[in-house]
């Protein structure tokens, strides 16, 4: 048994050999700037960080047990929870696999497509403002953070109009909808587009180009591209380390494909390519992209896919669902990244025998000591808060 | 699709370390064998043509009541934009001490560190010549290994009643 035992025995060891003039800190696990219940243990010489051992696990709901000990339908509902911040874009996710290994992904109309798209990208603007706001206040800006609160209200609203609930919607279901979008959401989706803009105008503004916001961002945890992509990072944090690599492009899924839209890449426009204040910007310029995919799929809802008095979007919803017994591994672009899942079903059951949720967030926070090692503490903060965790999802 | 995968890695390794593919998925399946898979991994992520220098994902299937486990590797390349999935069988008889075992592939991707703790954690597989094998998810002093299917939850947890 001891030898299973060595990686902890060595860790132990490790924290033993701290050497006088090092101290060990615990960052968190009740730490604002750790965006939830993450517990960094750093190793310091004065302000410089020698050394970060992240403690995980603290927000472990068992989502894999869950999944594989109840049906597929059952198991939307906790795919919300996993990165609560963004749910439409979890649940899009798995009901996506599970409907191809269904084999009714083609089948699927186009205005569920759409709706399902608008909703996404919705949220993705949503998660991207607590993204923004937060970080402004982790570096110590806090007007930043009331205005993204109050846009995102807005958001809040029109999707607990359409899904009644207001963070956890359990809105997309396999094979179609829980329902229609309520009468009226395009009209004021639209009026919150027509008030959004000239706000996150004002937003970049006072944010992107503050002098302030950039010497504590700027040429400060530089990820080179090789490391990023060694690490498993994605989503923004890729792309801010100048490699374009979108799945909503790259597998083309969705209606993803009949919408134009731009994928933003970091530049080094204040500092290296990579660095915090890239990753923040990437993720301006995507809620910009996102409010441009938002009218796409405004504009085609009210023209060729209208809404009509027969239709109904649960006609597909499957009455019991029988998958043959094989794998597959589903990804799909989230706010924060490349979220899979990896499913393993089994014959004459509803319930999956395994499924493998990757996190996002979990594979970008690893490359947290590799990126953080010899920077200052208040540096540190500023590299956490631009990698953009969400606790519900790295310890799933 | 995957043929020309398969060929460069026959052309490297010889016909031994591919067992077979399994097309019946909707991503073909390469199952390969434990003992070149650092070699085969390596190989996979530095040729020109295949350039699998993203790993996504790392996961543990138990297949309860056989004594078989498997990990899944599924790969992306992003200078080619194309996947690939490998697979590992392992037979283990579950006994405690003896975890099924496989060698670790962190060198080649620093990201599988995190994955292969996390599946040693859940699914109690061991990764030898990993960096820093310990638990992720659960407390350090966690007994047993709760994905596995014939796992029981244990009674109480430090004077905590679970159940």
């Amino acid at each position: 048994m001891l030898t299973y035992n060595q990686g902890y025995e060595n860790y132990k060891k490790r924290i033993a050999a701290v050497s006088p003039q090092e101290m060990v800190i615990n960052m968190g696990p009740q730490h604002p700037s750790t965006h939830g219940v993450l517990r960094l243990e750093l190793i310091t010489d004065g302000e410089l960080v020698k050394d970060i051992i992240p403690h995980l696990g603290y927000l472990h709901r068992c989502f894999d047990k869950h999944a594989e000990s109840m049906s597929y339908t059952k198991t939307i509902p906790f795919t919300d929870r996993l990165d609560y911040l963004s749910s439409m874009n979890n649940s899009h996710a798995f009901v996506m696999g599970v409907e191809r290994m269904l084999g009714i992904d083609k089948e699927i109309p186009k205005r569920i497509e759409y709706i399902r798209v608008l909703v996404c990208e919705l949220n993705r603007i949503a998660s991207h403002l607590i993204a923004i706001g937060t970080y402004g206040i982790d570096i110590g800006a806090f007007t930043p953070f009331m205005w993204c609160f109050r846009d995102r209200e807005h958001i809040m609203n029109m999707l607990e109009w359409a899904s009644g609930s207001r963070m956890l919607y359990n809105y997309i279901w396999i094979g179609g909808l829980f329902y229609d979008l309520p009468v009226g959401f395009e009209d004021r989706c639209r009026d919150f587009i027509s008030y959004f803009k000239p706000k996150l105008v004002e937003l970049d503004d006072l944010l992107s180009t503050n002098q302030i916001f950039i010497s504590r961002t700027a040429n400060i945890g530089v990820l080179p591209a090789d490391v990023a992509i060694n690490y498993g990072c994605s989503g923004p944090m890729l792309r801010a380390s100048g490699i374009k690599w979108d799945l909503r492009r790259i597998d083309a899924y969705s209606v993803y494909p009949e919408i134009e839209f731009d994928i933003p890449i970091g530049k080094g426009e204040m500092g290296a390519v990579g660095d915090c204040w890239d990753r923040y910007k990437v993720r301006v310029d995507e809620v910009k992209e996102s409010v441009h995919i938002i009218e796409q799929c405004l504009d085609r809802l009210l023209s060729d896919f209208k809404r009509m008095p027969d239709f109904d979007p649960r006609a597909l919803v499957p009455k019991r669902i029988n998958i043959k017994p094989q794998e597959y591994y589903i990804r799909a672009e989230n706010p924060k990244g490349e979220l899979g899942f990896h499913f393993v079903t089994q014959e004459r059951s509803d319930i999956p025998r395994r499924v493998k949720s990757r996190g996002p967030s979990f594979n970008n926070l690893s490359v947290l000591p590799e990126i953080g090692k010899g920077q200052l503490i208040s540096d540190l903060i500023s590299i956490l808060g631009s990698i953009d965790i969400v606790l519900g999802e790295v310890d799933r | 699709m995957l043929n020309d995968i398969v060929e460069k890695i026959h052309e490297k390794f010889g016909e031994g370390v591919v067992e077979r593919i399994e097309t019946q998925h909707l991503q073909p399946i390469l199952i390969v064998k434990a003992d070149f898979l650092l070699d085969l991994c390596l190989h996979l992520r530095d040729t020109e043509g295949l350039y699998f220098d993203f790993l996504s994902n790392i996961s543990a299937v138990d297949y309860y009541p056989e004594a078989k486990f498997e990990i899944v590797y599924h790969l992306t390349s992003i200078p080619y934009q194309r996947q690939l999935v490998l697979k590992v069988e392992l037979f283990n008889d579950r006994n405690p001490d003896g975890l099924p075992q496989v060698p670790s592939v962190a060198q080649v991707w620093r990201t599988a560190d995190w994955h292969e703790r996390e599946a040693f954690d859940l699914m109690g597989v061991f990764f030898s010549n990993h960096p820093d094998l310990r638990r992720i998810l659960l407390p350090d002093d966690w007994q047993g290994y709760p994905l596995r299917k014939d796992y029981k939850d244990p009674e109480s947890y430090h004077g905590i009643a679970i159940k």
